[in-house]
């Protein structure tokens, strides 16, 4: 404690921002989790009389209820296709770019510029445009991409998108985010790529590798821990999306559902508070389950870089 | 474009442990020149139609956005006008315009505070250890991955009440105050890489045995060499709070939201006039884009550092 001296005033200084954090960011948690975990009554007219009614059992029955709903199993479907193509989407594009730029092409500042734009949009504002894109009439109604596949004589192309009746329809909405954010994941890798001495393609090529050979083993092994933290944030991303599914599906569409999009329903259009809660809390979850292993993963090797 | 074109040699803000492979460097070799004739020849058919697919949407806002109100059909908004007109733009600004000034005091608040707390939180744990900085940090840091629906529900009712207490703590005003918080994780996460790197550490000792206590450190010596790690920040929470959605629609509303939240009803209307809708997302766009084509490699460090860790 004779060390407090020295530490003391550190910790006054930030410690408006630890209060801020620990109400904002932990109280707030624990409040909602309290919320999912209340019983409830809804008013229901019986006999032109309003009576209340048990709504939700309270404890952690409410997490069952929500899971075995049909909506929520079904949003819960959603963002797994959704995550999974943007996951394959971002990943490819982000590293077919950084290969095809790592080299150094003429004009490569520009094609940079272009390939990370897109992440300078609001996702509302990029919504309002692919909404149109990904209309889903076809044929002589076509509007946006439908309409564009037509007049290049790819008819077979055209799509109904995100509106389609099908479990697979989330994928055309991992469309636009895929555009969005690519460019970031590009901008990662390339970032790997330049990091790496050329002495080691060098020692390679001497060895008699080939192209393809020193991508595949001196290159792409080295730009794992890049690729991680691409995963980890596209991820967390798509788990939290919201905005996008928002600005193109509008507020409560069910075909597009996802978890985050869903809380709002059952908020404002069910008035459902302790439902939204479980839902959030959940949703919290499985952000936690992916984000908390890669932090203390990162904190470690953090350590022991330094140590 | 020229600002982004070759200006991102160095990583303003390297990552913390200086992992060496963030640094954006030239390969040595003269641009273009390796691989044959056929090979550079399908880089360049590649890239070049990547860019036409990544500026389609900008394609179809622009020229949509000069086609006069009523005269854009949905069907031929390939087309280029046959008669430029200004009229969607006008209206847009007509009913853009108050949720714009608002927006940026928005962002421009957020920008300032958040960075200012994110400079005081770095310094502290990159160079002024205490017990249990490494927890603390951590729990700072899960507040950036956290999805916000998570706090939605009672933060939604907290700042009513705060409201029913204090009339003027609303729209504009709320939103400053609860990006600005979440706005910490990041700026601090920032700032603690731009300090582990940049401040030496022997300049903090000569302060030391000068006598300076910790503030007066902070002041003279830490706070002037911060410029470059404020940059990245201001535009990152500048971008993040101009473009957020979520926060709007649950603390706001039209008379006193931002402009993502005008602009989300402007095109969610019955009879869309598509002028006008396009005009409102490039103008709603436009500063965001305009920071990122200005200062893009301020705006790529940003990313650096907040990612790879």
């Amino acid at each position: 404690m004779s060390r407090a001296k020295t530490w003391l005033p550190g910790l006054v200084l930030i410690s408006p921002s630890i209060i801020l954090i620990a109400i904002f960011v932990y109280g707030l948690i624990g409040q909602n989790i309290w919320t999912s975990l209340n019983a409830s009554t809804r008013r229901v007219v019986v006999g032109g009389e309003i009576v209340e009614r048990p709504q939700h059992a309270g404890g952690i029955g409410n997490y069952g209820e929500l899971l075995s709903t049909s909506d929520y199993q079904h949003a819960l479907w959603n963002l797994l296709v959704l995550t999974v193509v943007f996951l394959l989407g971002t990943m490819f594009f982000g590293l077919l770019w950084a290969v095809l730029l790592e080299k150094g092409v003429n004009g490569e500042g520009v094609f940079r510029s272009v390939y990370l734009f897109p992440m300078a949009v609001s996702f509302i504002a990029a919504g309002v445009v692919w909404r149109w894109l990904l209309s889903p009439q076809e044929g002589e109604q076509a509007v946006g991409l439908n309409q564009l596949f037509q007049m290049v004589g790819l008819d077979g192309l055209q799509s109904s998108w995100w509106s389609a009746d099908s479990r697979w329809n989330m994928a055309a909405m991992a469309m636009p985010a895929i555009w969005q954010l690519s460019g970031y994941v590009m901008a990662l890798f390339l970032a790997g790529f330049r990091g790496i001495s050329e002495d080691q393609r060098e020692a390679a090529r001497i060895d008699g590798a080939t192209d393809r050979q020193i991508y595949r083993h001196v290159l792409f092994p080295q730009l794992s821990p890049i690729a991680l933290s691409a995963l980890i944030i596209i991820g967390h991303m798509s788990m939290k999306m919201f905005d996008l599914i928002y600005a193109i599906a509008g507020p409560n569409s069910y075909v597009a559902a996802v978890p985050a999009t869903l809380m709002w329903t059952q908020m404002f259009n069910q008035g459902d508070k302790v439902m939204a809660a479980v839902n959030a809390t959940i949703l919290l979850t499985i952000v936690a389950v992916v984000v908390v292993p890669y932090l203390v993963y990162t904190n470690r090797t953090e350590r022991e870089r330094s140590s | 474009m020229s600002a982004t074109t070759d200006a991102l040699p160095a990583d303003p803000v390297p990552p913390a442990g200086a992992k060496p492979t963030t640094a954006y460097r030239s390969t040595g070799k003269a641009p273009g020149t390796q691989g044959s004739v056929a090979t550079r020849a399908t880089r360049y058919a590649m890239l070049i139609a990547f860019v036409l697919v990544i500026l389609m949407p900008m394609y179809v806002l622009i020229v949509t956005s000069f086609k006069p109100t009523g005269g854009a059909g949905a069907s031929d908004a390939w087309a280029l006008p046959t008669t430029i007109s200004t009229e969607g733009w006008a209206s847009a600004i007509e009913r853009l315009a108050p949720s714009l000034i608002r927006t940026v005091i928005l962002a421009v608040s957020v920008a300032l505070l958040s960075s200012m707390l994110g400079s005081m939180n770095g310094f502290v744990f990159s160079r002024w250890r205490f017990p249990g900085d490494q927890v603390v940090f951590t729990l700072f840091l899960f507040g950036m991955f956290i999805p916000y629906q998570a706090v939605m529900i009672p933060l939604t009712g907290m700042m009513l009440d705060v409201e029913q207490a204090l009339p003027w703590f609303q729209g504009i005003v709320k939103l400053i105050a609860v990006h600005t918080i979440f706005g910490i994780p990041i700026c601090t996460l920032i700032f603690r890489n731009y300090y582990a790197t940049a401040v030496p550490n022997d300049i903090l000792e000569a302060a030391k045995i000068d006598g300076a206590g910790m503030l007066r450190i902070y002041r003279s010596v830490v706070l002037p060499l911060s410029i470059p790690a404020f940059v990245v920040t201001l535009i990152w929470q500048f971008t993040s709070a101009w473009n957020d959605f979520l926060f709007a629609l649950f603390l706001t509303n039209r008379n006193n939201g931002p402009v993502t939240f005008v602009l989300n009803e402007l095109a969610g209307g019955q009879n869309p006039d598509y002028p006008q809708i396009m005009a409102g997302v490039l103008i709603a766009s436009l500063p965001t884009l305009l920071v990122y084509i200005l200062l893009g490699r301020y705006f790529i460090g940003g990313l650096m550092s907040g990612s790879v860790k």
